[in-house]
């Protein structure tokens, strides 16, 4: 009896499953991604190093940048950066955020497909392209129409004075054209993530299409779009071609936003392959490490922001 | 009444200026094009432009086939690394990924596709450039296969997903390996998803110009040789557009026409696949 018990609960003992090796293969494989994150910070920090220890803290706040003397500081790239950012963002949310509420509407599949394919094909458009672009076009017809009136009439206001073609603003122009998609595809998402019930409550409690968007469905997805704007300032700050050919090249923080200013990226793009000796490459490479350093975290936080708005809508 | 009216005309206008933005949010894109086109036909137009490379300024005939074969240099070894390690790196995640490490492997691969691209050219001038004292393609290629990977990993992880889990439990009734199921029965019926998503990272590396200036870094002429710096047409592109001649504008304005024309193609074509993908989905 007991020998019969026995083979019966070995039998029911769940046989041992052989290690997947398929997994841990492809999990390995999948680490490839973070590991090249990691070891990008990391050769970018042993680069660097030259610079980090000779300028200290200081190279943050440094207005000079001059290879002869062997002086860099990193304040008006940073400003730059910075600034054409801001600007753009500025620019881009209110279209973006409005392309992305049409997107996340029901019905009228074909024309919202159009729209939505057109939005995609922008981001799908080299960033060199758009450099050729604002160089030729964007650039000469923004100084026409927007920076000269504008300080023909306000020039007595400083930072409103001087238009130039190739400029802080124009550069913020076309950024803001550029990181147009991904506010507009990620917005699009958390706000088709908000819970279907929520707007069906509120339409059958009477609301038009606009309070239901103000007072329901943007409060709901707004941390969702918070994230999509910090994503889009991450892409904005590490864009480096179309802002180099468009921004003007001039190592300076800029008197007037119709000045030519500089961004971190587009000093090292421009210099980088002519920097001898051992201190003036390092200066540059901390330029990137700034810009890296930056703007992995914030892409951390816009991810998480993003994911928790998404996640709210699975429950 | 008034009241009403009021809501009635809020909500009208807000909705039409909505549709206003999304139209003017589409202007950029068609003047792009347009200026593209206009200004890069007259010089694609002439078939040297094909068949030919880089000559001196004032010298007819001159073209952009150098710049041509190095990007199909470039982009074709950095797909030959990162697209089969991308696709395996997606497989992992569609199918084992919900513990704490794919969160990771998630959060890491969207965080890379967020890096700037210059920051990823840094890095690989510092690992294949500065030790061997000069520029190469290998190097070129080494910087656009990091900015594929995590697209390639997250878009065949969406692929994967879209397929349903009766297959995947039907090759495990019939016994089947885990790894059998998931490269012999999975990926093939996810197969049109998991291409789209290695056309758009190969979209994506044509495109990219930063990280190719100190590691592909150009050449003037028609070179095969990855171990030495290669041509790219994003290159020719930021070099003869900032130059005060002309004729290199006109070549800079054509090469911007065939990149456009190839990333649209691509695009296109992959957003094709990827349409009928969902609907076979739908069907299993």
């Amino acid at each position: 009896m007991a020998a019969v018990t026995e083979s019966v609960a070995s039998a029911r003992r769940a046989p041992a499953t052989p290690p997947d090796r398929f997994r841990l293969l492809t999990a390995v494989i999948a680490c490839a991604a973070p590991a090249a994150l990691i070891v990008i910070v990391f050769v970018l920090f042993q680069q660097a190093w030259p610079s980090v220890t000779h300028f200290g803290l200081g190279f943050l706040v440094g207005t000079d940048w001059n290879p002869v003397t062997m002086n860099f500081g990193a304040l008006p790239g940073i400003f730059g950066t910075v600034s054409t950012s801001l600007i753009a963002l500025a620019l881009a949310l209110p279209v973006g955020v409005a392309a992305a509420l049409v997107l996340a509407e029901q019905g009228q599949t074909t024309v919202r497909g159009l729209l939505g394919t057109g939005i995609e094909l922008l981001a799908a458009i080299p960033s060199v392209v758009y450099g050729i672009w604002a160089l030729y076009v964007l650039g000469p017809w923004a100084f026409e129409h927007i920076e000269t009136p504008i300080s023909d009439r306000l020039g007595f206001i400083g930072w409103l004075s001087s238009a130039s073609p190739r400029s802080l603003f124009t550069a913020s122009l076309v950024l803001a054209i550029m990181i147009l998609p991904t506010l507009t595809a990620v917005s699009r998402d958390v706000i088709r993530a908000v819970p279907r019930g929520m707007k069906e409550n509120a339409v059958a409690l009477g609301a038009t299409w606009w309070e239901t968007t103000w007072r329901v469905i943007l409060p709901s997805a707004r941390a969702g779009i918070v994230g999509a704007t910090i994503l889009a300032l991450g892409r904005a700050l590490g864009e480096t071609i179309a802002v180099t050919m468009i921004i003007g090249n001039n190592y300076q923080i800029p008197p007037s936003i119709f000045s030519p200013a500089y961004t971190l990226a587009s000093v090292i793009a421009n210099e980088f392959t002519e920097a001898t000796g051992p201190l003036y490459p390092a200066a540059l490479v901390e330029l990137g490490l700034v810009l890296i350093l930056v703007t992995l975290t914030l892409n951390v936080i816009a991810l998480l922001l993003v994911r928790s708005t998404a996640a709210r809508a699975a429950i | 009444m008034t009241r009403n009216v009021r809501r009635l005309i809020a909500t009208r206008g807000a909705m039409g200026g909505a549709y206003v933005l999304t139209i003017v949010a589409l202007v950029p894109l068609a003047l792009v094009l347009v200026y593209t086109i206009g200004r890069g036909l007259p010089a694609v137009t002439n078939l040297d432009f094909f068949t030919n490379v880089e000559r001196p300024v004032g010298v007819p005939g001159a073209g952009v086939a150098h710049a041509i074969v190095g990007t199909l240099i470039l982009v074709g070894i950095a797909s030959l690394a990162a697209i089969p390690v991308g696709v395996m790196g997606g497989i992992f995640l569609a199918e084992y990924g919900t513990n704490r490490l794919a969160d990771w492997i998630r959060l890491g691969s969207d965080v890379l596709i967020g890096t700037p691209s210059i920051a990823v050219g840094l890095f690989a001038y510092a690992l294949l450039v500065a030790p061997f004292h000069h520029f190469s393609g290998l190097s070129g290629s080494a910087a656009l296969a990091v900015l594929m990977l995590p697209i390639v990993i997250r878009t065949t992880e969406s692929a994967v997903r879209l397929i349903p889990g009766g297959l995947r439990e039907s090759g495990l009734a019939l016994g089947l390996p885990r790894w059998r199921v998931s490269l012999q029965l999975i990926l093939p019926a996810a197969a049109p998803g998991v291409i789209t998503g290695a056309l758009l990272s190969v979209a994506r590396a044509s495109g990219e110009t930063a990280p190719l200036l100190f590691t592909g870094f150009g050449n003037p002429f028609l070179s095969f040789d990855p171990s030495q710096p290669l041509a790219a047409l994003p290159l020719t592109v930021y070099h003869f557009a900032l130059l005060p001649y002309p004729s290199l504008q006109q070549q800079a304005w054509g090469a911007a026409l065939v990149l456009v024309v190839m990333v649209l193609i691509i695009n296109l074509a992959s957003r094709y696949v990827l349409r009928r993908q969902i609907r076979l989905a739908g069907q299993l």
